[in-house]
């Protein structure tokens, strides 16, 4: 296959050409955006972008904005329960699902078809259960229970909680397909194993599955993790960021200053935030995957 | 017939007695246990968690607005109307415009179709020539691709909209093609590559003994030997475009707006007296195409997940 032959460029000319968008893509769109975003973020540009360089001005005022500060909050608040819930549930249901049970079929299909709807739907649905007038906490009351009260999406104390609701509505099901993938994945011998020598089960799934699945378990943690980051469609759908700024996020803050506010370098600064941000999850995990390959 | 039956009966006695006598077995499977009862009951809880919110948007959807008022949201309707339906479809305001959810649908399909065939094209491609037509670098553009599936996309929204603009077709069904293409480039190339590393290397290696090029291998023994790969990245594509809201809000105009855009400014708008069971309607009305996908693939769409996301 090798071989030198002159004009080392037009050597597999076609698949070149073929790839042609994947470098274009590569190179132009995600380095070259990437780049280009970040670099403006240091400028003043307003309606149009310039390069008129003001050094961390724009960040410094992102950071004394009361609105970013409280998306910041709040993605974090919500990105830990979530990944917290996401993650043990997922995987609780997956071992569930795990203990040869019968209509398998039927439990994943109902599980999972929330994951086939977009945020936009889901946030809507959710806003109409937890609709104090009509949802829940209307059925609660008609039943005699006059004290209930379920108003999540107006409070914003709890506003979080009606988005971590309706989040967990949509993600927990594809999580647990991923970590039932995991657990079939081991090797039906480690049970026998564990069986004879009478240890029982969930000291099993605590001390032998889990390690065992690492792998799996820090995949989906990055998968959930970069989606967490992106949060936006769900927030926009179910309460629009508020009652007030209680539920704004930082996506919602970049759009609106890019698109709405005309303030383009301010919503450059707030992205290139949220670049960092998910750095600072992606370096740890190429790390220990790439790091963890050159030792075999 | 007795006779058959006798053997069986005698193992079960044999194996009760070995049971009596301490001997360890596999225990036999009783249909009603306490372990069953609590992995079912927790199994059917959960599921009622999950079901409960189309069970109360199909329910909402077909009530008139004075039952809605009255009542129950989990309640079936006392009298079904599909006039919801009718208003969302075809009534439903959106700014000025007022004929319904039916303009986002229209829109939806004009952005999904073309997108899932041009991205799926390129990205199978790609894949191929990752795998069989390695060339200097072409490892380097897919580490690149991969790392930028994980950007946020906020951070390259803008210097898409300049591109879109310098190709002039920003604000068009196009530029939105092209801005799917793009970000779904990185998990079908992903699919693909796996995909085509798993087809034995003899083959392209006779192909290409026999004269066949590039594209000739590509077209006429990749591609027939990767229609279950192609139905899952369709899966994927179908979803995922039809799901999409970031993007047609950024890269399109009111006209063009899809399904999800138009669906949440309807149910979102502040004006008028909030019609719940056309919103409801409405809502459904967006999820039917995902929805559809979803329960006819039934175990495709799971590998699709799942192979784009585990494999790395």
């Amino acid at each position: 296959m090798a071989g030198f032959q002159p004009g080392r460029l037009f050597r597999n000319i076609n698949a070149k050409i073929a790839a042609i968008p994947m470098v274009f893509t590569a190179l132009v769109v995600f380095v070259g955006g990437t780049l280009w975003t970040v670099v403006y973020s240091f400028t003043d540009s307003k309606l149009l972008p310039r390069l008129n360089f003001v050094g961390f001005e724009q960040y410094e005022r992102l950071w004394s904005t009361s609105r970013w500060l409280v998306s910041i909050q709040n993605l974090m608040l919500y990105g830990v329960f979530s990944l917290v819930f996401t993650i043990t549930i997922g995987f609780l249901l997956a071992v569930l699902m795990d203990q040869k049970i019968r209509f398998e079929d039927a439990f994943r299909t109902v599980m999972l078809y929330p994951f086939a709807l977009s945020f936009i739907v889901t946030g809507l649905v959710w806003q109409w259960v937890l609709n104090p007038q009509f949802g829940i906490e209307h059925i609660a009351r008609s039943l005699g229970m006059d004290w209930f009260s379920f108003d999540p999406l107006n409070n914003p104390q709890t506003v979080l909680f009606g988005l971590l609701i309706a989040g967990l509505w949509q993600g927990t099901g594809f999580v647990m397909c991923l970590m039932l993938a995991g657990l079939r994945g081991i090797d039906e011998e480690i049970w026998k194993a564990a069986r004879v020598d009478g240890i029982p089960r969930w000291k099993v799934y605590v001390f032998i599955i889990i390690p065992m699945m690492r792998a799996v378990f820090i995949t989906t943690l990055v998968i959930v993790a970069s989606g967490i980051i992106r949060l936006y469609d769900l927030v926009v759908a179910q309460t629009s960021g508020g009652p007030g700024n209680a539920s704004q996020v930082p996506a919602m803050y970049v759009y609106d200053y890019m698109f709405q506010a005309q303030n383009l370098a301010q919503g450059f600064a707030a992205s290139s935030m949220m670049l960092l941000s998910v750095l600072i999850v992606l370096i740890p995990w190429a790390y220990l995957e790439f790091g963890g390959k050159k030792r075999v | 017939m007795s006779d058959t039956a006798l053997p069986g009966s005698a193992a079960g006695v044999s194996s009760a007695s070995a049971e009596m006598t301490g001997a360890r077995g596999a225990k036999p499977q009783r249909r009603i246990s306490p372990r069953n009862i609590m992995i079912y009951g927790t199994l059917f809880v959960v599921c009622v968690y999950y079901a409960l919110p189309l069970w109360v948007m199909i329910m909402t959807s077909l009530k008139g607005m004075p039952e809605v008022r009255l009542g129950n949201i989990f309640a079936p309707p006392m009298e079904v109307t599909f006039q919801p339906w009718v208003k969302a479809w075809a009534e439903a305001c959106t700014g000025l415009n007022c004929d319904g959810l039916s303009r986002g649908f229209w829109n939806s399909a004009r952005i999904t179709i073309p997108s899932v065939v041009v991205s799926i094209l390129i990205a199978s491609i790609n894949g191929y020539a990752l795998i069989n037509w390695k060339f200097k670098g072409s490892d380097i553009f897919f580490t690149i691709l991969i790392f930028g599936s994980f950007i946020p996309y906020q951070v390259m929204l803008y210097p898409m909209v300049i591109l879109l603009r310098e190709l002039g077709i920003y604000g068009t069904l196009q530029g939105l093609v092209l801005v799917h293409s793009i970000f779904g480039m990185p998990i079908l190339t992903l699919l693909f590559r796996n995909y085509f590393s798993s087809l034995p290397e003899e083959l392209f290696k006779a192909a290409r003994v026999d004269g066949a090029g590039f594209w000739r291998i590509y077209f006429q023994i990749m591609l027939p030997m990767s229609i279950p790969i192609f139905v899952v990245a369709i899966i994927l594509q179908v979803t995922g475009i039809w799901n999409d809201f970031l993007f047609g809000v950024v890269f399109t105009k009111p006209e063009l707006y899809p399904m999800t855009v138009q669906l949440n400014n309807i149910v979102n708008s502040v004006q008028g007296v909030k019609e719940y069971n056309v919103n409801m309607a409405a809502t459904v009305l967006t999820g039917l195409v995902p929805l559809f996908v979803y329960f006819v693939s039934g175990r495709l769409f799971v590998r699709g997940i799942a192979a784009g996301a585990v494999k790395g």
